[in-house]
């Protein structure tokens, strides 16, 4: 498979590599942490907020390449992590990480990303490669960061050819809790950092945890309710015993056909309960799945937070914050289903209601960080129609 | 939501001459937004005074109206053209003021015309410092602690809150005329007695300073159902303190969190919400204290303007356009996205790639002026660049700007300068100061030094730092002699020419010497190759070629590669080969191209008449069914909009960018050849360098050019053809000039040679005066001699464009100049046709024309200026290639001049073209218009050396109309009573009388100082005396300072009367009192005064004049 076209031997002063299952080899200088990773290679377009993209779970067995060239140049800080459990497991970027400038900054961002575990590559010509995921797809690989410049491409490539892939994979199990939590952070503001979540708020929102980020229980918060998270595997029960109000499905990484094995009946039961369901990205994904509907890999999936989608119900464009590569197909969507929303990009689903029941989901991520603030609303909603 | 069909015309109004605040983006965003209009089917009626814009071709607007505007002038429009709607957001503050003033005084209301895309009350909002300020308040986001003051006491009040340093802000201004920032109680009073002055309402705020602050700029764009979108944030190098128009900007901002990003994206939506923009494009203005973050709204604009045509140009999104569909109804998701062709306008572009502005300033111009910037913008242009990261980008922007620069040139004053020194030039906020940072670095300042002392944030410094160590390294060790190590300084935005020289400097020749041995082969050069490796642009050149080090081209595509691009808009990078060969996304064509090089960043003397010649060529190839292939580094121009030509390439105009572009255009397809003679002297300058790499030069060639140019050459043809010139000669010496000037006889004319906009030009009455010359205004060499020519005193100029096919000659048209040969042409007011020449005399001028295009062998378009005196007619210059004056012909004879000129250099005989109608029923006027009042302290008398940034045309069926159209056009409303004040040089007396009497007829009381008033007195007219400046108070100045005088015609001969009278057009430019500081030009002023009332002036369309 391997193409030697796009091939070529290693160049002095190399450290870094980032090696295709298709065997194409990219050299350029390593970063972060020492070691190898693999996982599949997707492409971000967001120009702020690569702290936030590297902690977002959904990003769980994924290398993420980042468009915009110049990296790290805000450093990285305490506040900006969307979780602390396994995110992206490395990064592209075209420019070496320069010392950073911001006055929130506390580290340099590879050594923050060392610090982390993540391996980063840099001096890649990230566009060429953009233009490559976008012609042929998101493609498996492993990156590697070795100071010394010691690569085994070899073996590098046969564990690119070996990783099974994203496909039918379930990770959510992996970056979830494993254990129930009272969320107690509140929304963050300029100044002051992060609030607190007021003690005895109602209503009681139980939120399903498949690989979550931090600011959508801060933003339920924010939007009045008290959040309980709690593990992907927990049973109805375990959940009805909680006596929430209404139950969030979160966003995560992997197929959500492979992690709505366990997690659909779950929610098949709490519809039929009639208990109110938002869900978030793999959340609203698994949602529709429980209401009848399929989903599919995407050819290069929507990651960036510049993606129009168009609100049905009154023809108004929210510039949203996305990260999925599955989606709900629209041609699928069973009787009773109500499609709410849509991308303008290219009119795959990005939102869907459950007729008769107080349960809607939606594809991108409202809860933005990084991205758009634009849809906070629906948080609000959602909040606001448990009574 | 689909588009109105309750509205069926629309009005648009244009921004009016070139001013600094204002120059061709207008242009760029009104042609979108006309071309826009037309698409969906409205009748589009036009207003612009300025004839070398592209809207104003008469192919755009259905009925295009070259009119002065005037809510006046614009009413008779509206009550002519009855519009249903009025669009006042693509014409800059010019239009909004112009639309308000319509809608306060009930025009609007009268005839039933709805503002769209911003109404009054949003834009009253949005100017109005204190509901603005009531507005942010009201949405919870902090504004800087401010107070509004219509008097000097009020002002003192405000003082209190505000503290020292404060900037004041007179409202409704351009570009903040009058502003500034008082470090003391003395300073604060006359910054807001100016600012009261400037302000057309009276009016300032005054603000807590924010000096050092962050500054950062948002593009938004809302519609009707409260879509908004950010198109692009820029964030400002230059901090707090410095007006955003002439600071050095990046895009996107590089130096925010996610999470401070998206307060300000927020704030910025909210701000037009609140502000109540229901459509259309709209900037907000943003300090962020760098220590905190706490975020300030300093200001937004309802409208486009010149951030909104930087933002398109960096991100490919056409907000001009999109705005205009916006303002007839249309939502955001039913507009496509042309870069893409798939995706709708409703998102938010993301770039892959950094774009820094770079604006250009023209002090040199203006002697005397303070040169330090502020918050009133000084600026007269910008170049734009982009690179794949900071350092590639901002140093293609230094070489871009044309300013001598090849990347971070040495700042020679601070070589080796004290820390204090240093120090002190770094706190002041001086044009070069980026540069001096640099140096400063090379002096041993560190990133934090300079950063206490300026404020950039050290992210920028230490990205310079760094350039400032790989300069050092090449400077050490010569050139590296690796792709890999080459290929990394490119990278880094380094250009050929900046490594040669640093390569000369390894072998330890330092300074001058270095610039001089990386561009010219030398006796010193084979051995300082064979040390250094490479000492000429062109041996790096080679050097990279041999080592496979090439750039390739990437695509300004909206959306970082997520989606295809169908447009081909590209910028050049250089990427390493990190898997294959760098991918190169130019996919040049198999179809047969030209190439059109454009004329950079505006400056003064080449500005938007050369890009409106550009555009033109693109526009006439196109339909020859050529490929165009446009080159430009200026965001402002209609040239860079991706429509204009058929493949756009956003870079520097020097050889080595050029050539790389040709490089990539040849590899496949016909390259029929190069336009360099449309863009000014930017191109021209590349066409030797074209030549030597065998590129094919469409049109003149470039030793015909070089002909008309070297005086010993020309001179030759001119004995050949048996014209005649000034007498004139060269020195390389003082003494040589002495003894030239001395043969010729004074007054001359002293020059450098090969000058644009007649830079360093003055006339000289004596050997004093040519000695003072000789000491402050140039230097005089063997490599850089002075020309010294007979200055033919008041003598009438005369201009005349010609097209010729090598064969045929066709003169387009016949200018005169009203002020006196000696003043530039550029600054000179022209009528075509000539309004007193004996037709004899015309007619021998366009004989010798002929002459000289066929003796020259012009292909293409020719210019040639000529002066006459006492019936004799003297050839003052050739210029084989597009002038300045070409879009002001061609409006006034209706005729697609420079189009036409294109497609004969494409090969086309002229006879293919039906004839010019000569015989013109109306008369079209000229008139300049200067930046004065931005520049306080220098002089606005008229002469050699040119200095104004724009014209407007006055069009009308006799002289006086168009002339009166002319100046009020000009800003320069012809008082019809009053007081008028002469002081005129005695060689004026004669020709000044009539014009004197004539205003005395129309009621006008006269004053004049003690000779003129003798001499006018003596010939019968009762005229009072008045005192000159010198001879006492109460003094002239004292009356035109309690507002007595409504006229000046002042004229001075010799340094002397020239410093003496000063402060009297310096009074007259501050109190807005019109003015004309010679005779020529005070004659026609008379005569306007006398043949026209302004309420009687009628409207009429261009299309009305052609047909």
């Amino acid at each position: 498979m391997a193409d030697p076209a796009n091939s070529r031997a290693q160049p002095s002063g190399a450290t870094g590599v980032l090696v295709l299952a298709d065997g194409t080899v990219i050299w350029g200088k390593g970063f972060g942490a020492v070691g190898s990773a693999v996982g599949e290679v997707c492409f971000n377009t967001a120009m702020t907020g690569y702290q936030e993209v590297m902690t977002d779970p959904s990003y769980a067995g994924q290398i993420v390449t980042f468009t915009f060239p110049h990296i790290g140049n805000v450093g990285a800080n305490p506040e900006d992590i969307e979780s602390k459990v396994e995110g992206a497991v490395g990064c592209v970027v075209r420019e070496e990480i320069t010392p950073h400038s911001n006055f929130r900054a506390r580290d340099q961002f590879g050594e923050w990303l060392a610090a982390m575990g993540k391996v980063g590559l840099s001096g890649v010509d990230t566009r060429a490669l953009t233009r490559r995921i976008r012609l042929n797809g998101a493609p498996n690989a492993v990156i590697a960061h070795d100071p010394e410049g010691k690569f085994d491409i070899p073996a590098l490539l046969k564990r690119a050819q070996e990783w099974p892939g994203l496909e039918g994979m379930d990770l959510a199990q992996r970056v979830s809790r494993e254990k129930q939590e009272s969320w107690e952070g509140g929304y963050w503001r300029l100044g002051t950092g992060y609030g607190r979540a007021p003690r005895d708020a109602k209503p009681h929102v139980v939120a399903i945890d498949y690989g979550s980020k931090d600011n959508i229980f801060r933003n339920l918060v924010k939007a009045g309710a008290r959040v309980t998270v709690v593990p992907a595997k927990t049973t109805l029960d375990e959940i009805m015993a909680l006596e929430p109000d209404g139950v969030f499905l979160s966003n995560g990484p992997g197929d959500p056909a492979a992690t709505g094995e366990y997690a659909v009946p779950t929610i098949k039961a709490l519809l039929e309960r009639d208990m109110p369901v938002f869900g978030i990205c793999l959340g609203h994904q698994m949602l529709g799945l429980a209401a009848g509907a399929k989903t599919a890999k995407m050819h290069q999936g929507h990651r960036g937070a510049n993606h129009p989608v168009k609100r049905l119900e009154d023809g108004v464009v929210e510039i949203t914050s996305m990260n999925h590569g599955f989606a709900i197909d629209n041609a699928t969507l069973p009787e009773g289903v109500e499609e709410t929303h849509v991308s303008l990009f290219d009119g795959s689903n990005c939102g869907i209601a459950i007729r008769g029941k107080k349960a809607f989901g939606v594809q991108y991520h409202p809860e933005a960080s990084p991205g758009p603030q634009d849809s906070f609303y629906l948080f609000e909603k959602f909040v606001g129609s448990l009574g | 939501m689909p588009k109105r069909t309750d509205i069926s015309s629309i009005l648009v109004i244009g921004a009016g001459p070139i001013v600094i605040g204002q120059a061709c983006e207008f242009d760029y965003s009104g042609t979108q937004a006309i071309k826009a209009l037309k698409e969906e089917g409205y009748r589009v009626v036009l207003v612009n005074s300025n004839p070398a814009t592209i809207m104003t071709d008469p192919e755009f607007a259905d009925a295009t109206y070259v009119e002065p505007i005037t809510p006046e002038i614009v009413e008779k429009i509206i009550a002519k053209e009855r519009p249903d709607a009025l669009l006042p957001t693509m014409g800059g503050q010019t239009a909004l003021n112009c639309a308000l003033a319509l809608f306060n005084d009930g025009t609007l209301e009268k005839y039933g015309v709805q503002m769209i895309g911003a109404d009054a009350d949003a834009i009253d909002k949005a100017e109005n410092r204190q509901r603005f300020r009531e507005a942010m308040d009201k949405i919870g986001l902090e504004s800087a602690r401010s107070g509004v003051a219509n008097t000097l006491d009020e002002a003192f009040a405000v003082l209190e809150t505000t503290g020292l340093p404060a900037i004041i802000r007179p409202s409704f201004t351009l570009g903040g005329t009058g502003g500034g920032i008082a470090y003391n109680k003395a300073e604060f009073e006359r910054i807001v007695r100016e600012g009261l002055d400037a302000s057309p309402t009276t009016e300032v705020l005054i603000e807590e300073s924010l000096l050092g602050w962050k500054e950062y700029e948002m593009e938004v764009v809302r519609d009707r159902a409260d879509n908004a979108i950010i198109i692009c944030s820029i964030e400002n190098v230059d901090p707090m303190g410095v007006h955003t128009g002439d600071s050095i900007t990046v895009a996107p901002a590089l130096t925010l969190t996610d999470k401070e990003y998206q307060i300000m994206r927020s704030a910025s939506i909210a701000v037009l919400r609140e502000i109540g923009v229901e459509t259309g494009g709209s900037n907000v203005q943003f300090a962020v204290n760098p220590k905190d973050g706490r975020l300030i709204v300093i200001e937004m604009n309802p409208r486009v303007s010149r951030s909104s045509a930087l933002a398109s140009k960096a991100t490919g999104f056409p907000i001009a356009r999109v705005a205009a569909k916006l303002a007839v109804g249309y939502t955001l998701d039913e507009i496509t996205n042309e870069i893409t062709g798939a995706t709708p306008a409703s998102f938010e572009p993301t770039i892959d790639y950094v774009v820094t502005k770079i604006p250009r300033f023209a002090f040199e111009k203006f002697k005397g002026a303070k040169t330090e910037l502020s918050t009133a913008m000084k600026s007269v242009g910008e170049v734009m660049a982009i690179g794949r990261n900071f350092q590639e980008s901002v140093q293609k922007a230094l070489r871009g700007l044309e300013t001598g620069l090849d990347g971070f040139n040495r700042v020679l004053d601070l070589e080796g300068a004290d820390r204090e020194a240093i120090t002190t030039a770094l706190s002041r906020r001086t044009d070069d100061r980026l540069l001096k940072t640099a140096q400063a670095m090379r002096e041993g300042f560190t990133v934090a030094d300079i950063h206490a002392i300026t404020g950039y944030d050290p992210w920028f410094l230490r990205q310079i730092a760094d350039i400032v160590a790989a300069e050092k390294e090449v400077s050490e060790n010569g050139l590296p002699n690796d792709a890999a190590g080459l290929r990394r300084l490119k990278a880094m935005g380094f250009s050929d020419r900046r490594l040669a020289t640093l390569a000369v400097r390894s072998v330890g020749v330092a300074g001058g010497l270095a610039e001089t041995q990386a561009r010219h082969s030398g006796l010193l050069h084979d051995t300082l190759r064979a040390m250094a490796g490479a000492t000429s642009e062109e041996e790096v050149r080679k050097l990279r070629r041999k080592l496979g080090v090439q750039p390739v081209f990437k695509r300004i595509d909206s959306c970082a590669a997520e989606f295809e691009a169908v447009t081909p808009y590209m910028y050049s990078t250089y990427e390493a080969p990190s898997f294959g060969e760098p991918e190169d996304e130019a996919m040049p064509s198999d179809r047969r191209k030209i190439v059109i090089l454009g004329g950079g960043p505006n400056r003064i003397g080449q500005g938007i008449e050369f890009d409106y010649c550009c555009v033109h060529a693109c526009f006439a190839l196109g339909e020859a069914g050529f490929e165009t292939i446009m080159v430009n580094c200026n965001p402002e121009t209609v040239s860079t909009d991706y429509d204009t030509s058929d493949r756009l390439y956003f870079e520097p105009l020097t050889a080595e960018d050029v050539l790389e572009i040709l490089r990539v255009e040849q590899q496949a397809g016909e390259l029929v050849g190069v336009i360099v003679q449309f863009g000014g002297q930017t191109p021209l300058k590349l066409a030797q360098a074209l030549e030597d790499e065998g590129i094919p030069i469409l049109g003149t060639s470039p030793d015909a050019i070089d002909l008309a140019e070297d005086r010993e050459r020309f001179a030759k043809l001119v004995n050949k053809l048996k014209l005649k010139q000034p007498m004139n000669g060269i020195a390389k010496s003082r003494d040589e000039a002495a003894a030239v000037a001395a043969r010729i006889g004074y007054p001359v004319l002293l020059r450098p040679s090969y000058v644009l906009g007649g830079r360093a030009m003055e006339i000289v009455d004596s050997e004093a005066q040519l000695d003072n010359y000789i000491a402050t205004a140039v230097h005089v060499s063997g490599d850089s001699p002075v020309l010294v020519d007979q200055y033919l005193r008041d003598a009438i100029e005369c201009d005349v464009d010609a097209l010729c096919d090598g064969e045929e000659v066709r003169v387009a048209g016949v200018m005169q100049h009203i002020e006196e040969a000696g003043v530039h042409s550029g600054d000179s007011a022209s009528t075509l046709p000539p309004y007193s020449l004996p037709p004899e005399i015309v007619e021998e001028m366009e004989r010798q024309t002929e002459a000289l295009a066929k003796a020259l062998g012009v292909r293409g378009l020719m210019n040639v200026q000529f002066a006459v005196k006492d019936g004799e007619i003297y050839l003052i210059e050739v210029n084989p290639r597009a002038s300045r004056t070409v879009p002001f012909v061609a409006k006034a004879i209706g005729q697609p001049v420079a189009k036409i000129a294109a497609r004969v250099m494409a090969g086309e005989p002229l006879s293919a073209f039906p004839p010019f109608r000569r015989e013109l029923d109306y008369m079209a006027v000229k008139e300049a218009v200067f930046p004065f009042t931005r520049f306080p302290g220098s002089d606005p008398v008229l002469t050699p050396e040119m200095r104004s940034t724009g014209e407007v045309m006055g069009i009308d069926r006799d002289f006086p109309a168009a002339f009166f159209k002319s100046q009020l056009g000009a800003g320069a409303a012809l008082p019809n009573g009053g007081v008028l004040f002469v002081s005129v040089k005695d060689s004026d007396k004669a020709m000044i009388l009539p014009a004197v009497q004539t205003l005395i007829e129309q009621g006008f009381k006269v004053i004049a100082t003690a000779g003129t008033q003798t001499y006018l007195a003596e010939h019968g007219l009762p005229v009072e005396r008045v005192n000159k400046v010198a001879q006492g108070q109460p003094h002239i100045v004292d009356r035109m300072i309690d507002g007595e005088v409504a006229l000046v015609f002042n004229t001075t001969e010799g340094w002397q009367s020239l410093i003496d009278s000063k402060s009297i057009r310096a009074t007259a430019l501050e109190m807005k009192i019109p003015y004309y500081t010679t005779a020529a030009a005070s004659v026609a002023a008379a005569k306007a005064i006398r043949a026209v009332k302004a309420s009687q002036l009628e409207v009429r369309p261009l299309q009305a004049y052609y047909s």
